[in-house]
């Protein structure tokens, strides 16, 4: 776990080095050479872990396989995000080193919460993703929005971390332990104390993965904080939830007798996820808010990851966590060299800017879920997860009508950006080559992996 | 080996259009276009010496059994054969048309092209499934940049239609997967050898049958049809009309009879009535059409209808009808669209009313257009008449009184064809018509294959029946003949 002490040592750095060395580019290369180095220190752990839990730091980490490639995910879409919004995040106050620490803080949050073996870690790595969010959230001070949407996140992400203490002080009193291995809940013997705990945990998680009837603050806080935000926030720290809820629910709450009691549960609040997600995403004039509603319906998708309790789940969340971040970041990387963030804002984009017309038409592809591109493979991979796990087979066909709803809004960029007329107006001088290469990059790394998986699964 | 070519051929062909010229990309897709026609045709060849050569089959995504695995069939080397041909013939009839961004035009039309092949190789249902929405892309972008005056809303119509049929699709394919024994695969051979719960195909019928029904289009999923047909620019409509929605039956006829026999057998009544009842309800339509797409498209749910009907009744003669059918539909109707695309080139427009007295005017046009319709209309020794007298067969065999409802459709397709020669070929020249010119080479060619297959096939269909006759024994194993 060298990448997961190296983020923590150089956040810290950063942020030291913020105060003596004044240039953004700087910073900013400091951080890409951060992370890409954080990244090649997860590849060196590959050979050290296997399918089996390597217990560390006394019990506290339980490592496996499957959370070292999942942080090389993180790491992974981080760097791109960096690469390709890295810009805009550090111009966003006075305080770049901080953007950039604080980036680096999370990614170590997520780490954790990819390889935690008891609870009291689960609730450490939350915390280390949720508070940097809400100073991130809250960056562009002298924005009002900003300052509202940092404060609503910070009040909702107290009281549902009030929850997920509350979740695990029952838990404990029912099993005695805060290992989640040596729980092991048995079916006949789950008593109302347990049952409580499972219920206000999956509760919490909810609220962290903006899943419904939990997701009221997701549209507000994700428009209000600053795009190259909110752009890191709705795409690898909700995936870093989703690896919380799936580690523990599995791992703890995995026993199919303890399954049939939250899974019904689970699967009502995927349905309204997906509706309210879809439904709404329909209605929105602004791409930006348009993509906030976009990711609470993601969300309905990554959940069936936690409801089916199977190996093909695993490999679902890892290929959604990639699929969905690399083109979500794509996307928001384009939108924050638009003026104007409106729909109409993009009418004639792909007479003025072919290529990232192209790229662009390529992520929406993605989250669509249109073969040759990584979301479809993902989507395959959790419904079908779904579908074998048994008795989930309406909340199937229901992903799939809303998955078909979602083609509406998801087209009405490519329509603008294609079919309109119109005169797209970009900030001209952003738009480098640097820029535009690594927009191909990303989207030839969507396209990729719809077509070879096995980029990312061989590893597991 | 030469299966992956007729899919890698227009794929990478495809994509350097998009780099190319305007002027150069029109060549270019046409010697692609032609390319690929030469491999379909040595594609049909060898099938008839060693069809096990053609197939490919090497490891694809290793965590869920998914292979790239393609191979032919007859059916599937016909269908090839058509695409390959439709192609040229298309690009021929829009020669001289000025499209705007035509490297782009061109790109698409062979990235689609490319989907087409994969489609009717694939023998991996992931790979199929791939593929048939593949298509559903370029044919998107075509419709709606290029199409008339309602292209987004219709087109966005049509591609929410295909892809939520095609979801439903996927999720039977899931399904059918995790039946499959030991270590899971998605090959052809697995799907057909599964004997799945009677009670659970019936449901399962519906989850595919939804995405074909919607491609054939089937009465009452055909909506989208009439109108994407008319807003699409002709070459496109060409494409879509001769090969895209041959998709639909050969899904049917490739995934639906052999996975699902039970399911078949329990609602192919149903499906029978339901494709009668589209084939008396689109010919009424057509009758009141001026038109000429609109005519055309409603004419072709009839016939579309009609074989659709057949390949449920599990009849020898009328299967072996819808399979030349296929073929020979495709070929008309691609006919029909040339000399529609001819006259909106020349004249502007494509209402009945306003045409007249081509006959003196352009006599080749009249002629071409006269031959195909009869083609169309399905009289003896043109390649029509072949299938829709074998297809009668089949269906009278099945049911005398479903037979004797479609039978109107020859009467109804005969008034609204004839009918519309009449106002078009004959009748007195008006001042649009006075100065029409006559056919341009390149649509003359391209007319000349069409008209010269309809003949050639409409008076020796011998080979082309014999060469079907292995896809029709295959399908007849696993359909109860009544």
């Amino acid at each position: 776990m060298k990448a997961l002490i190296f983020t923590a040592v150089f956040g810290i750095f950063l942020m030291l080095a913020g105060l003596f060395i004044k240039r953004q580019g700087a910073l900013r290369i400091l951080a890409v050479l951060g992370m890409a180095a954080a990244f090649v220190l997860n590849l060196t752990d590959f050979s050290l872990y296997g399918t089996q839990a390597t217990a560390l730091f006394h019990d506290m980490l339980s490592v496996t396989r499957f959370g070292i490639l999942f942080s090389a995910v993180v790491l992974g879409c981080t760097l791109v995000y960096l690469l390709l919004s890295g810009k805009d995040l550090g111009r966003i106050g006075h305080y770049t080193g901080e953007y950039y620490a604080l980036i680096f803080f999370i990614v170590c949050g997520i780490m954790v919460a990819a390889t935690f073996g008891n609870l009291l870690m689960l609730f450490l790595a939350i915390e280390i993703m949720s508070i940097p969010q809400y100073i991130l959230a809250g960056s562009d001070k002298h924005n009002l929005k900003s300052n509202e949407a940092s404060l609503k996140y910070f009040l909702m992400g107290a009281f549902s971390t009030g929850f997920l203490l509350m979740g695990i002080a029952l838990l404990y009193g029912a099993t005695g332990s805060f290992e989640i291995r040596e729980m092991q809940l048995v079916g006949d013997m789950l008593d109302p104390m347990a049952l409580g705990g499972i219920v206000l945990i999956a509760f919490a998680l909810s609220f962290k993965v903006s899943a419904a009837p939990f997701h009221f603050w997701t549209p507000d806080v994700y428009d209000g904080a600053p795009t190259a935000v909110t752009s890191f926030i709705s795409t690898i720290v909700k995936v870093g939830g989703f690896v919380a809820f799936i580690r523990l629910f599995h791992v703890a709450f995995g026993n199919p007798e303890v399954g049939n009691y939250w899974t019904t549960v689970l699967a009502i609040i995927t349905a309204a996820t997906l509706l309210i997600g879809n439904i709404t995403a329909v209605f929105q004039q602004s791409v930006k808010r348009m993509l906030a509603y976009s990711s609470i319906s993601q969300a309905g998708f990554m959940l069936f990851a936690v409801l089916a309790m199977n190996a093909l789940a695993g490999e679902g969340i890892l290929l959604y966590a990639a699929a969905y971040s690399l083109a979500t970041i794509g996307c928001f990387a384009i939108l924050l060299k638009m003026k104007d963030y409106t729909y109409d804002g993009y009418n004639g984009l792909a007479r003025k800017q072919p290529l990232l017309a192209l790229v662009h038409t390529i992520f929406l592809f993605s989250l669509v879920g249109i073969p040759a591109t990584a979301g479809f493979l993902a989507k395959y991979f959790v419904l079908s997860a779904a579908v074998s796990a048994g008795g989930l087979l309406w909340l199937v066909i229901l992903a799939v009508c809303c998955a078909a709803v979602s083609a509406f809004y998801y087209f009405r960029l490519i329509w603008a950006m294609y079919f309109k007329e119109g005169n797209a107006e970009v900030e001209e001088a952003e738009i480098t080559p640097r820029f535009k290469g690594m927009l191909v990059v990303t989207a030839v790394l969507v396209i990729l992996l719809g077509i070879w998986p096995g980029l990312i699964l061989m590893w597991m | 080996m030469m299966t992956v070519l007729l899919i890698l051929v227009p794929l990478i062909c495809g994509l350097i259009t998009f780099l190319l010229s305007d002027k150069a990309a029109r060549a270019w897709a046409f010697v692609s276009a032609v390319a690929t026609l030469l491999i379909s045709a040595g594609c049909a060849w060898i099938f008839m010496q060693d069809p096990a050569s053609l197939t490919l089959d090497v490891p694809w995504i290793a965590q869920l059994g998914a292979r790239f695995h393609v191979g032919l069939d007859s059916l599937a080397a016909i269908l090839c054969l058509l695409t390959g041909i439709a192609y040229p013939v298309t690009f021929l009839s829009c020669w001289k048309h000025p499209f705007a961004r035509s490297s782009q035009f061109y790109g698409l039309m062979l990235l689609m092209q490319a989907g087409l092949m994969g489609v009717f190789c694939s023998l991996d249902a992931l790979l199929f499934y791939g593929f048939w929405e593949l298509v559903i892309i370029p044919s998107y972008f075509l419709c709606s940049i290029w199409g008339g005056k309602k292209r987004i809303a219709v087109t966005f119509k049509f591609f929410v239609y295909t892809f939520f049929g095609s979801l439903l699709m996927l999720i039977g394919i899931i399904y059918l997967y995790f039946q499959t024994p030991g270590a899971h695969s998605f090959s052809w051979e697995a799907f057909k050898s599964l004997q799945v719960d009677p009670a659970a195909q019936r449901w399962l019928f519906w989850l595919f049958f939804a995405a074909f029904a919607i491609k054939i289009p089937v009465f009452p999923f055909h909506t989208w049809q009439p109108d994407t047909y008319e807003q699409a620019p002709t070459p496109v409509t060409m494409i879509l009309s001769a090969v895209m929605v041959k998709m639909g039956l050969f899904g049917v006829i490739r995934w639906l009879i052999p996975v699902l026999p039970e399911g078949v057998q329990y609602w192919q009544h149903f499906v029978m009535i339901l494709c009668v009842i589209g084939i008396v309800y689109a010919s009424c339509i057509a009758l009141m059409q001026t038109d000429l797409k609109r005519l055309f498209a409603y004419s072709s749910i009839a016939h579309m209808g009609l074989m659709s009907a057949v390949v449920f009744s599990g009849t020898e003669v009328g299967t072996q009808g819808v399979l030349i059918q296929m073929f020979n539909h495709g070929i008309i109707i691609l006919g029909l669209w040339v000399v529609v695309e001819a006259i909106e080139q020349k004249l502007e427009t494509r209402d009945i009313t306003a045409l007249g007295g081509l006959a003196t005017r352009s006599p080749r046009l009249a002629i071409a257009l006269f031959l195909v319709c009869l083609g169309n209309i399905g009289l003896p020794l043109t390649s029509g008449f072949v299938g829709e007298f074998m297809m009668f067969t089949g269906l009278y065999q099945y049911s005398a009184w479903m037979m004797a409802v479609a039978g109107l459709a020859i009467i109804l397709v005969a008034i609204y064809i004839l009918r519309m020669l009449q106002r078009v070929i004959y009748g007195e020249v008006n001042a649009l018509t006075e100065k029409v010119q006559d056919l341009r080479v390149h649509e003359w060619l391209a007319l000349a294959v069409v008209v010269g297959l309809i003949v050639l096939v409409g008076i020796y269909p011998k080979p082309l029946l014999d060469f079907l006759h292995q896809t029709t024994e295959t399908l007849l194993a696993f359909i109860p003949v009544p």
